[in-house]
């Protein structure tokens, strides 16, 4: 199989690249998503370029649609799209823009404004029950996100209607685009405010591929409630001068940090093949 | 007088098209009885989702649901449904072009006495201005039945406003003109165009035939179609006729009457008059009364009508 721990410090040096580029993007937040992403998108969601419209596939969104870098980087691993594409990231007329959208392969809902993926996702819970289909519905949120009142008319939802097969995560990394979660708007006590709405909760280094592995797995086999996976992570997860710092929550690399994270990105890379 | 409601009507034609179809999916937000709905729920049950008191939630689950093949209908008071989900309307429906036909109860001051919290006086205003976004208001019962049977068949975002009460016929069993997205002529006519939306049709045929009276020849169109508006009936309207009016139960902010302005003005520019409702709170009172206060009426359009006329002369 191949080594995604490689892969996750890979993904991470295109999203580097595409952002360097096109001086625009949401490093912070990719970095602390990105092994959340691989996890789904290479070992445990049923999708692929060759059944985009199989109506059995399994759903995505990507609510914090923001972490668009990550995601682009992963589709196009995959194969939804050339990576030759995302040159254009940004770009004067480009379909590649700051944040999901599905006229671009394998992206199936626009996103960008925070607080829609899980209430969404749980229309398309609702329809895989009513079809008796056997499809899994996913989406990843951000802390900072969970202010977003729709997010808890969403959590109710999949509560009062059991949905378990429906998987949320939130990607924990602590830090908004003010500051610290804690300071801005309390976070902590997800696991009580969840499992209140009717959920299971499952806690994970959402930066560690084997938890996030095992997490998945026991979400998949909760019968019963729709399960939520916090995924503790470190926003900017790779580069060490970036990590949890606020500030690169959209900054850009100077021409020497580029290099240097770039670097680090291809030792750390290195290491994980070993 | 019609006894049946326009949202009645919806509510049959689910009925009648659910039991064949079996995507069509109906949701509602606590508003199954006013949406007159509680007969699909029960009919049903499988087909229908209660979302609770969440407007916001009410249209993404729809958007979710349609995502995966499903015809949504989503009813709830237009007041709620088109300002306060109405990022849901624009992201998870409009932006993401999803199945899902919005169905804005009880609108524009159809609860009346209930207050600004219940009017939807800029539900056009806010739902015409998003890509992708239609917007329909039908005048009766007949055209709303011809309007949902054509919504069926495509695969498009659109908004539906209805009001709450049922409203004299327009038209007649067996003779309903309807071509979609065409506004409807009610009547010829060759001195001044109405155009009117929703309610405030039978309003103006009624005025066409005061005015027909007193010798002048009203035009009256029906334009359903908010949006996308028929802009070659209204560019006819006023190559043809010396001045138009518009009539709708609506902010005068935005609406339809702000659309025919534009068009007129850009290519065949006439006097244009908009009756509408008042850029305030309405007074309190039942529709009607609050109609007749501000001259939203027969009697308001005739007497627009007649000195619209002298001042040409």
């Amino acid at each position: 199989m191949e080594n995604l721990k490689a892969k996750a410090f890979e993904l991470r040096k295109d999203i580097w690249k595409m952002i360097y580029r096109a001086k625009t993007g949401h490093v912070g937040g990719d970095f602390s998503v990105c092994d959340i992403l691989i996890s789904l998108y290479y070992k445990h969601m049923n999708v692929s370029p060759d059944k985009m419209n199989d109506p059995n596939r399994d759903r995505f969104i990507l609510s914090k649609g923001h972490s668009v870098e990550a995601y682009y980087s992963v589709l196009a691993d995959r194969g939804f799209f050339p990576k030759e594409d995302l040159e254009t990231f940004s770009q004067y007329k480009s379909k590649y823009i700051g944040h999901p959208n599905n006229k671009i392969n394998g992206i199936e809902m626009n996103s960008g404004s925070l607080g829609h993926g899980l209430a969404v996702a749980v229309g398309m819970a609702l329809a895989g029950k009513m079809d008796k289909a056997n499809y899994r519905v996913y989406t990843v949120m951000g802390d900072g996100e969970l202010a977003e009142g729709s997010v808890w008319e969403g959590a109710m939802a999949a509560g009062h209607y059991k949905l378990d097969n429906l998987t949320a995560v939130i990607d924990r990394n602590r830090l908004q685009i003010s500051g610290s979660t804690e300071d801005v708007m309390s976070q902590d006590s997800q696991d009580e405010r969840w499992k209140s709405f009717g959920w299971h909760v499952i806690h994970a280094n959402g930066n560690d591929l084997d938890e996030l592995d095992a997490a998945f797995t026991l979400a998949k086999n909760t019968k019963g409630k729709p399960t939520m996976i916090i995924a503790e992570t470190t926003k900017g997860y790779g580069i060490s001068f970036i990590e949890n710092k606020a500030a690169w929550h959209h900054k850009v690399a100077t021409a020497e940090e580029f290099e240097a994270g770039l670097s680090e990105l291809e030792r750390r890379r290195l290491m994980a093949n070993e | 007088m019609n006894k049946i409601a326009n949202r009645q009507v919806i509510c049959d034609v689910l009925i009648e098209k659910a039991k064949e179809d079996k995507d069509i999916v109906v949701l509602c937000s606590d508003s199954r009885g006013s949406a007159s709905l509680a007969e699909f729920a029960s009919t049903y049950p499988e087909q229908f989702v209660e979302v609770g008191i969440a407007e916001q939630n009410l249209v993404s689950i729809s958007a979710g649901l349609a995502k995966c093949g499903k015809k949504s209908f989503a009813a709830s008071p237009a007041c709620f449904l088109s300002t306060r989900s109405m990022e849901q309307c624009k992201v998870d429906v409009a932006y993401s072009n999803t199945n899902v036909k919005l169905i804005g109860i009880s609108g524009g001051v159809s609860y009346g006495a209930l207050g600004m919290t219940h009017h939807s006086a800029q539900d056009i205003a806010a739902l015409a201005s998003i890509p992708n976004m239609r917007v329909y208001l039908p005048s009766d019962r007949l055209q709303t039945r011809a309007l949902i049977e054509n919504l069926l068949k495509d695969e498009k975002p659109a908004y539906i406003r209805v009001g709450r009460n049922p409203v004299e016929d327009v038209y007649e069993e067996g003779n309903v003109p309807f071509k979609m997205d065409e506004a409807t002529v009610v009547s010829e006519g060759s001195d001044v165009t109405i155009i009117a939306s929703g309610e405030m049709v039978k309003a103006a045929k009624d005025a066409a035939a005061e005015l027909k009276d007193s010798g002048i020849s009203a035009r009256v169109l029906d334009m359903y179609c908010v949006k996308p508006i028929d802009e070659a009936a209204v560019i006819k309207a006023a190559k043809e006729t010396k001045a138009i009016i518009t009539i709708e139960e609506h902010s005068g902010i935005g609406g339809m009457g702000s659309m025919v302005s534009q068009i007129v003005a850009a290519n065949e520019p006439k006097k244009v008059i908009n009756l509408s409702l008042p850029d305030e709170p309405v007074i309190t009172g039942k529709s009607q009364e609050v109609f007749d206060y501000y001259a939203l009426n027969a009697a308001g359009i005739v007497k627009t009508a007649m000195e619209l006329i002298k001042n040409e002369e």
